[in-house]
């Protein structure tokens, strides 16, 4: 067991290696001087000058790279050209907000789309399954800004329930906090509840074609307890580790669904970054989200391979 | 190119170029019996009309503002109504089905180009190219396929050839992991011994006898990644990254209307209305053609 986690936990550094690649080259996209750019757009020629020190833009690629890294590893992610505040400081500012978002977009998502895909596998073939289908493919085929657009103009224009953009506190106000959370939570949730149905669906499927189902049923249980207690039980496994793997989803919707709302969180940060032309956030953000991406899936993993006693042999 | 005349031309492989000629026609008569894919498949091929014929269908120029016609509600001869400037909606979604089918079309081909040689390269190689190609399209996999594109469309500059560029590059890691895959199963199939046994140099044998096999699930893919990719240029655009103004595009419209939700409703209405009828038809016929062409998952 020792060594498969020492080799699943070393199996991730050379990917986060090119990951930190990537994102340091994206800079070389840039035409042009990337300190004039980075400058912002009064180009002060003190910045630029200072710019061009501090990224060593006259050092090789390489010898840049290692400065990069060497930076990031020690948690500095650069500084705003705009508010000439660490990278870091401005990430750790915002992220709490798409914390929560996320969270309760999963947990809309969990609730809609596990039973969805549970009644469709067990009424295979039946309306249940053809409305549950139905349902999935509307989540994957509707662009969920469209949908955010679509909900304000019901719930907030015409039926005035809840507010159609802002963000509030949770520590301010709870209630308040949930009201401006509730439709982004749904818009984000919706797209991936559809994914956890198709998953759920041909796990259970899978599931329900056991011996041991059939060995249950065999014993005279109960149908109900036969689906939750021994087919969903095991079918649960494969989807909280595809579940998992939704998270960038998640993060991609979030930068949507927090500009429809006008939500202040990750989103919004780099979508104001790349406005900004605030290079340094922008590659902030995406390596913040890759690794959290990697070290997610890693726990997933994990979780997988520490439920599984087959695995641990 | 089809696998028969790709096959045909060996004299000793015939046996499974003829068992090979027929499943591109028995998919072609399963595709036909699914409603649904049939369904997508027309709604598809209006949209491709919507595109070539915009000058023709669309009742007015889409970018010719009247100030007398600002955010009229949907009429006789707006249909669809006004936008904020005055501009026919209508006319703008017809146009903006250029944009969009454009980047879903050109941006999986940038994906394709680039992820199946690479995945081939990958699976037929082996070794050390398949451990450095893996944990490279691991590394762009980690980046959430949006947020990899804002990057790379606000480094390359915003307008609609960048937002591909992004869209394409960022969907590449799929299709290399794919095609790798594929290409795995595929080697150590017999037909593959047989052509190495008749001393085909490897380039060839993958490029005449892997690639053809491992096309169908490839297929499958590109057509659920261009829903995808729609889905992708219009949020490029929503987010001011993809098609500039005026030029028309959905996710641009649904921008500017946000604005006026409460006022005028038919501006938000109708554009993200084309985006999710054309996504949905390609996630149908891509659901259709995996039943079609891939029996295992069928």
């Amino acid at each position: 067991m020792l060594e498969y986690l020492v080799k699943r936990i070393a199996s991730i550094l050379p990917t986060l290696v090119f990951v930190s690649m990537l994102i340091f080259g994206l800079q070389q996209l840039l035409p042009g001087d990337p300190a004039v750019i980075l400058a912002g757009e009064e180009r002060d020629p003190n910045v630029v000058a200072y710019l061009h020190q501090k990224l060593r833009l006259d050092d090789p690629l390489p010898v840049r790279y290692a400065y990069w890294v060497g930076g990031v590893v020690r948690g500095d992610l650069g500084e705003s050209v705009r508010t000439q505040q660490p990278v870091l400081e401005l990430i750790v500012q915002k992220l709490p907000v798409t914390i929560e978002l996320a969270l309760l977009a999963m947990t809309v998502a969990l609730v809609i789309g596990v039973p969805a895909g549970l009644i469709s596998a067990v009424g295979r073939g039946t309306a249940w399954d053809y409305g549950a289908n139905a349902f999935a493919l509307w989540g994957l085929s509707t662009p969920n800004f469209w949908l955010g657009i679509l909900m304000i103009l019901l719930f907030s224009v015409h039926l005035g329930w809840l507010p159609a953009s802002g963000y509030v506190s949770p520590f301010e106000s709870l209630g308040a906090n949930l009201a401006a959370m509730a439709m982004p939570a749904f818009v984000l949730g919706n797209a991936i509840a559809a994914v956890l149905m198709r998953h759920t669906r041909s796990a259970m499927l899978q599931v329900l074609q056991a011996d041991y189902v059939r060995t249950a049923r065999a014993k005279g249980l109960r149908e109900r307890s036969v689906v939750l207690k021994h087919a969903l039980r095991n079918a649960l496994t494969p989807i909280i580790t595809l579940g998992a793997l939704e998270f960038g989803t998640l993060l991609s919707g979030a930068v949507l669904t927090e500009q429809v709302f006008t939500i202040p969180g990750f989103g919004k940060l780099i979508v104001d970054s790349v406005f900004n032309r605030d290079y340094a956030v922008v590659q902030g953000v995406v390596l913040v989200t890759a690794t959290a991406y990697i070290t997610l899936n890693l726990l997933a993993d994990l979780a997988y391979f520490a439920v599984n006693p087959r695995l641990r042999r | 190119m089809t696998t028969a005349a790709v096959l045909s031309d060996e004299g000793q492989l015939a046996a499974p170029a003829r068992t090979e000629a027929g499943p591109w026609r028995r998919a072609w008569r399963r595709l036909r019996r699914r409603k649904s894919a049939v369904f997508g498949l027309a709604v598809v091929a209006i949209f491709v009309v919507l595109a070539v014929f915009a000058p023709w269908l669309a009742p007015f120029d889409p970018i010719e503002t009247s100030w007398s016609a600002i955010r009229q509600a949907p009429s006789a001869t707006h249909w669809f109504g006004t936008d904020d400037i005055g501009r026919d909606v209508l006319s703008r979604v017809v146009w903006g089905t250029r944009a969009s089918l454009l980047a879903g079309v050109v941006s999986v081909s940038i994906s394709l180009a680039f992820g199946v040689p690479i995945g081939l390269a990958a699976g037929f190689v082996g070794g050390f190219v398949d451990a450095l190609i893996s944990r490279l399209t691991d590394a762009f996999l980690a980046c959430p396929f949006l947020i990899l594109a804002i990057a790379l469309a606000a480094f390359l500059g915003p307008n609609l050839t960048n937002a591909m560029i992004a869209i394409g590059i960022s969907a590449t890691p799929i299709f290399v992991r794919l095609t790798r895959a594929q290409v795995i199963n595929v080697k150590v199939e017999d037909f593959i011994e047989a052509a190495r046994a008749l001393g085909n140099s490897p380039l060839r044998i993958a490029l005449r006898h892997v690639l053809p096999n491992v096309l169908p699930p490839l297929i499958v893919q590109a057509t659920l990644a261009i829903a995808a990719a729609v889905i992708a240029e219009a949020s490029l655009s929503f987010l001011g990254l993809g098609q500039q103004p005026p030029a028309p595009s959905w996710g641009s419209m649904l921008n500017t209307a946000k604005n006026y939700v409460d006022n005028a409703p038919w501006m938000a209405i109708w554009p993200g209305l084309a985006i999710f009828v054309l996504v949905l038809a390609f996630n149908l016929l891509g659901d259709g053609l995996r039943d079609a062409l891939d029996p295992r998952q069928g």
